[in-house]
């Protein structure tokens, strides 16, 4: 087709008069579509730079409000256990210590059931329950964080404090580190049942995730691998898993990620108390559940400034583990494309 | 709070926030604790008067911090304000209604009000020292009661609360311990137990766990049925959680003897007294600002002290006692004013 060669502002001005088809008004033809452009420029720009503008202010609150705090304690606020607010005196080892082990926890149990889920989808899974599973880890991302929380606290804790924890005391009594770990009295809630909430929580994404890093796996490379005669184990071991390697490590710092920064339920389980205590049977507390649990009736500077330190504790630990998230799908993404 | 109760007095509040102002509407904000209360007399009051009244429950901090950037009429708190932070930012406080802050447990086989506490008892209890429910200090006052050697599970509250700050003052009155350890404010540092937000936090957590106590305000007690303790008092008397009590609270104590009767009626004497009773303070600006909203709060709060008493006893708080009224009315014609310096309000 001719048109094809033709210009663009020729083009455009096929739709006028031909008689209007003077050099003039082909100037003025260019001109219009060289604002139109550079404004959809700057638009775009202009949305791009509002995103840093709002992630920068964040920032700046963040550290602007710590200050009164991080000028009182020093760097004595990242490792004192004390949080009284009566003699004004704060420190944020126990809700760091309380975000870190609830996380760890989650992380052990949800990334190897995680894992076996997204191997039996992409390997073993009959192709009628393939969907129905699917569809049910992914309902499970859907559910409101708050309503894990009074599921875990009307009904998970209540269960835990009659079966697991009494047997966990009972199992692990004569042990010696062991019956530190897990000693009693069992309340149904704390450290231990927000870790197994948190796990719940962070299966989904690691299961999707993973599931769609499997699926990535050049079909070549197992039916090659089942060609040497490598049984299903083999294949998962010695060629998917290392392909996929980076994509799932990716996956499971995106559902740490969460696991870090989850409140409601976190809040409703893990008993808030602001102590360091040997077992994870005994209630604790994390940064986020202690700035849900407090904020509004922090009185005085000193009080809402620590928890503004908090804030601003969580999100450096956050950010540094959502970049080596990003990092990680960046280079799956560069190896599979 | 109570779900059904806390849903009437938000729809009250919706309904008074929609339907057309004849008048500037009031606007306060503050206190969670006597919030049911409020809405209710807020919602009367608009049917009798049309004049409305917004309240934000956000609790005493935030009330207090809402006076002092004057985005309300009103601020509301469980914790007075000493008399040098009133001066300093010319606010009047002033108690609006009282309640009553009881022990709750969850022990198999104790049915509500069985159990006896008393303070020092108590005070262990939450310091972690008393462990077990059969403690020899727990046994001593109830020798008839057969106490299981479980654990005991402390649940206190995790936010910052008026109740905490009166609980709290109560334990550091009787247990000198608790006191040099711990102290009293609306949040403290505490030694033992689970933490769980609000009063209606406490209240799950305590009847979820077994072996556990817990402090609530005495109507949540009440309405979740969860069984309260009795107490010894300051006269060694063993007393119930009950109305007649915790208005013998209030008639001891002596409300003018603290600028802005910032009195606090733990611990008081008398042989009917239950020793946790509290009461809740209103802040407003001496010479404020938006003078006849001002007026209409006051006018509000008149009315609430002259008409409100059965609707306050109705969701089982303390109306304040007469001689209490008349000398709070006294100061605000005395001290609350227009620019002028004409009273805004003046007793009938």
């Amino acid at each position: 087709m001719p048109s094809r060669r033709m210009p663009v502002v020729d083009i455009a001005l096929r739709d006028v008069p031909a008689v209007a088809a003077t050099p003039p008004d082909r100037k003025r033809v260019l001109a219009r579509l060289r604002l139109t452009n550079s404004s959809f420029r700057t638009l775009t720009l202009l949305a791009s730079i509002l995103v840093l503008v709002i992630l920068g202010g964040v920032i700046i609150a963040l550290i602007e409000g710590s200050l009164p705090a991080l000028r009182q304690f020093g760097f004595g606020f990242l490792v004192s256990e004390r949080w009284n607010p009566v003699t004004e005196n704060f420190g944020a080892l126990a809700p760091i210590y309380g975000t870190v082990v609830t996380s760890i926890i989650a992380m052990m149990i949800a990334v190897p059931f995680g894992l076996l889920i997204a191997v039996f989808l992409t390997e073993l899974c009959p192709p009628w329950l393939r969907r129905p599973i699917g569809i049910a880890i992914e309902l499970l991302a859907g559910i409101p964080s708050i309503i894990y929380g009074i599921w875990g606290l009307f009904v998970f804790a209540p269960f835990l404090q009659r079966t697991l924890q009494p047997a966990l005391i009972d199992l692990f009594g004569p042990i010696p580190v062991l019956s530190t770990l897990f000693a009693g009295p069992p309340y149904g809630i704390g450290t231990l049942t927000a870790g197994l909430i948190l796990a719940i929580m962070v299966l989904p994404f690691i299961t999707s995730i993973s599931r769609d890093v499997f699926e990535a796996v050049p079909p070549v490379l197992k039916e090659a691998a089942y060609g040497l005669g490598c049984t299903t184990w083999e294949v998962v071991r010695y060629v998917v898993i290392p392909f996929a390697r980076v994509g799932v490590t990716g996956g499971v710092m995106l559902g740490l990620g969460r696991a870090l920064g989850e409140t409601m339920a976190v809040t409703f389980v893990i008993g808030n108390a602001h102590r360091i205590s040997g077992s994870l049977l005994a209630p604790g507390t994390t940064i986020s559940a202690t700035i849900a649990n407090e904020f509004t009736e922090a009185l005085g500077d000193l009080y809402t400034s620590s928890l503004v330190a908090l804030g601003l504790i969580l999100f450096v630990i956050t950010f540094f583990v959502l970049a080596i998230a990003r990092y990680m799908l960046m280079r799956i993404e560069r190896r599979i494309g | 709070m109570n779900v059904y109760k806390a849903l009437i007095a938000a729809g009250a509040l919706v309904a008074a926030s929609v339907a057309p102002a004849a008048a500037a509407d009031i606007s306060g904000a503050g206190a969670t604790f006597p919030y049911p209360i409020y809405a209710k007399w807020a919602d009367t009051y608009k049917k009798e008067t049309g004049i409305g009244l917004n309240y934000q429950s956000i609790g005493s901090g935030g009330g207090i911090k809402q006076i002092l950037a004057k985005t309300v009429t009103f601020g509301a708190s469980d914790a007075p304000l000493k008399p040098e932070e009133l001066t300093k930012n010319g606010l009047v406080q002033f108690p609006m209604v009282m309640g009553g802050i009881v022990p709750v447990v969850n022990v198999d086989g104790i049915k509500p009000g069985e159990l006896v506490i008393d303070g020092p008892t108590l005070g262990k209890i939450f310091l972690g020292e008393v462990k077990t429910w059969n403690d020899a200090a727990i046994q001593k006052l109830n020798p008839g009661l057969k106490l299981p050697s479980q654990a005991i599970a402390v649940v206190h509250r995790s936010d910052g609360s008026g109740t905490t700050f009166n609980f709290t003052d109560y334990l550091s009155k009787v247990s000198p311990e608790w006191k040099s350890k711990v102290g009293s404010a609306t949040s403290v540092e505490w030694p033992a137990g689970i933490g769980a937000k609000g009063n209606e936090g406490v209240a799950n957590n305590v009847a979820q766990t077994k072996g556990s106590i817990g402090y609530v305000e005495y109507a949540y007690a009440k309405q979740n049925k969860l069984p309260h303790t009795k107490m010894v008092n300051k006269d060694g008397k063993t007393v119930a959680p009950e109305m007649a009590s915790f208005q013998a609270a209030a008639a001891s104590a002596d409300w003018n003897s603290v600028p802005g009767y910032g009195v606090i009626i733990t611990d008081q004497p008398g042989a009917g007294t239950w020793p946790i009773t509290t009461a809740t303070w209103i802040l407003m600006y001496k010479t404020p600002a938006d003078v006849a909203t001002s007026k209409a709060a006051l006018e509000f709060f008149a009315w609430a002290y002259e008409k409100g008493d059965k609707m306050a006893e109705d969701l089982d708080y303390i109306p304040m006692p007469a001689n209490v009224v008349k000398s709070v009315e006294a100061t605000w014609t005395a001290e609350i004013k227009d620019p002028s310096g004409k009273p805004l309000f003046t007793a009938r």
